[in-house]
């Protein structure tokens, strides 16, 4: 057991070690998940109904009230 | 409440959002889930021969596949963020149905594409033959089995099927799963996407292949990738046809708004034909639907009622006939849809102030009232139906672009086939240049394909139930429009990158030589 986990994590070290292009991509990668997680989840796309509501009742009633006032 | 009552700015602002951020999202995809199958097939010819070129094609081409899908990935995300913060009212009406299937997506992309990627990349000379080249089938079967799954939600909302309404929480609940996902819309959508997206990888593999051939360099590579392409190419474009065709008469038994829209048709006729080149010359304007002209037309007799009805005589009914009704065809006027949508949503409107006043018989009487017209329930938000008409002359041109470049594309692969196997594609440039700009032309048709289905269904969120206008969150108009622009600037870049760095890997692609 202890082999094989062994031999997956030289396998993934090996192959991060030796990327070429690969490097770049992970580099935009990164950058790319920080942006889109880090900047515009957390300060541009709050979840409505999560932020302005506790429970599913108080959700649910909300959308009832848009969609029939 | 009437379409009066929201804003339609936010509205259109949110609308433009989710589609600048779809569209680019769907300048990525494609090519992911064409070229996997390219590579694997090439990867196959290198197993089954042993010849170290197939390899080095197979290298070559994988490094391309990984530069699109590192640009590409988690922009779909971005999508998802704005169900909940701008459409949650949309969100929190489809969440049931929407939420298998997206779930399921997740952790096949997640198990499937991302253990078998490192394989593909990392394991040349460290896993066997064998081993390295399932990897590679799985990461394309992998790709595309999430595409599967966003494509069976978004399906649904073209055909919304499988499900109930709760009038208590306002959502739609899964009554049937299998229904949802083998729903025809579903099936046809998935075949037609996917086989669209190898035609375009195709072309993409055929234009890079040309331009070496052009350059004179890695002559071997450009061949033999040329033959792959191009056959899978042809098979891929032939496959697309047919389930367009299957297409068309889903979206004219489901959508016969969106029918008649991706034709210009606004009068019914029996023995419909079809433009194959025609263009207004007066641009119709949803409220004056009959103020349209045409220009000179070229027409394919019958062609339209044979693609709805597989038959040449069928009547096709045209947007006029749809919004003011046609007895004699059965058809149900948008008047008529309008009285029974508005009689739904007061019916909801009174169920719920029953059930908070605890008066049962009432609110079963308007619990009644409610699911006799809840099939409608959508249409009642608006006064006019003119404003349920989709932007035709958008529709129509998305439409015949996007078919022209399809069949124009199975002539390429059919000519390219023909001269790889004579050996002549290095003398006959003129394919090859053909073949290097039908790659621009192969992207503007995915997008056209989008607009279609997308621009089409408007002004539906959810065909019949939902327009957009009521799915939209009561949020501030100046973020929406803030962000527009953000994603608009992060999204060129990303493109501009991507485009850069597979140039940049072309280009310095070490002349492997003639053979």
């Amino acid at each position: 057991m202890v082999k094989l986990v062994k031999k997956v994590f030289f396998f993934y070290y090996d192959g991060f070690r030796s990327m070429t292009i690969g490097r770049k991509l992970w580099i935009i990668i990164l950058i790319k998940l920080f942006i889109i997680f880090a900047i515009l989840k957390l300060f541009f796309f709050p979840d409505f109904l999560k932020t302005h509501f506790k429970t599913d009742q108080q959700r649910s009633n909300y959308v009832i009230e848009q969609l029939t006032k | 409440m009437l379409m009066e009552h929201f804003n339609l700015a936010l509205v259109d602002w949110s609308r433009a959002q989710f589609a600048l951020t779809a569209l680019y999202h769907w300048l990525f995809v494609p090519l992911t889930l064409g070229t996997s199958f390219i590579i694997a097939i090439m990867e196959t010819i290198y197993v089954k021969t042993g010849k170290d070129i197939w390899k080095r094609i197979t290298k070559f081409w994988m490094v391309l596949f990984a530069i699109n899908f590192a640009i590409g990935v988690a922009t779909g995300i971005i999508l998802e963020f704005e169900f909940g913060t701008n459409w949650s009212n949309y969100s929190w009406f489809v969440g049931d149905i929407f939420g298998a299937p997206l779930a399921i997506e997740g952790i096949m992309a997640f198990f499937l594409e991302s253990t078998f990627f490192a394989v593909m990349f990392f394991g040349w000379n460290k896993v066997s033959k064998g081993f390295h080249l399932t990897s590679t089938w799985l990461v394309a079967l992998g790709s595309n089995l999430s595409a599967l799954w966003i494509l069976v939600a978004n399906a649904w909302m073209q055909n919304p099927v499988g499900m109930h309404f709760n009038p208590e929480t306002a959502r739609n609940e899964m009554v049937n799963f299998w229904a949802v996902l083998f729903s025809p819309t579903a099936i046809n959508k998935f075949l037609h996407t996917i086989s669209s997206a190898y035609v375009m990888s195709a072309i993409f593999v055929l234009g890079v292949s040309a331009w070496f051939l052009l350059k004179k360099r890695n002559q071997a590579l450009a061949k033999r990738s040329m033959i792959v392409a191009s056959t899978f190419g042809l098979i891929m474009s032939v496959f697309m046809v047919i389930t367009g065709d299957e297409s068309a008469r889903e979206v004219f038994r489901v959508q016969p708004m969106k029918f008649a829209s991706m034709e210009g048709l606004y009068h019914g006729q029996t023995d419909a034909p079809l433009t194959a080149v025609g263009f207004f010359t007066k641009t119709p304007k949803p409220e004056a639907p009959n103020a349209n002209e045409w220009g000179p037309k070229i027409k394919i007799p019958g062609m339209l009622s044979y693609m709805a009805a597989l038959n040449t005589h069928a009547y096709v009914p045209g947007i006029n006939d749809l919004i003011h009704g046609n007895t004699a065809h059965n058809i149900i006027s948008y008047y008529e849809r309008i009285k029974m949508g508005k009689l739904a949503i007061a019916a909801l409107k009174e169920f719920q102030l029953a059930k908070k006043a605890a008066n049962d018989s009432v609110a079963r009487t308007a619990l009644k009232t409610f699911e006799a017209n809840y099939k409608y329930f959508g249409y009642g938000y608006y006064n006019d139906p003119h404003k349920l008409i989709p932007d035709v002359p958008l529709v129509f041109y998305s439409f015949h672009t996007m078919v022209g470049l399809g069949l124009l594309f199975v002539l390429i692969f059919l000519l390219t086939l023909i001269y790889g196997l004579k050996g002549k594609l290095p003398v006959k440039r003129w394919i090859l240049y053909v073949a290097l700009w039908a790659i621009p032309f192969a992207y503007l048709a995915q997008e056209a394909g989008w607009m279609v289905a997308e621009f089409g269904r408007q002004p539906w969120v959810v065909q019949n139930y939902m327009p957009t206008l009521s799915a939209v969150s009561n949020i501030n108009q100046t973020s929406v429009i803030i962000t527009f622009f953000l994603f608009g600037v992060i999204f060129t870049v990303l493109l501009i990158a991507e485009i850069k760095i597979m140039l940049n890997q072309i280009k310095q692609l070490k002349d492997g030589g003639q053979q």
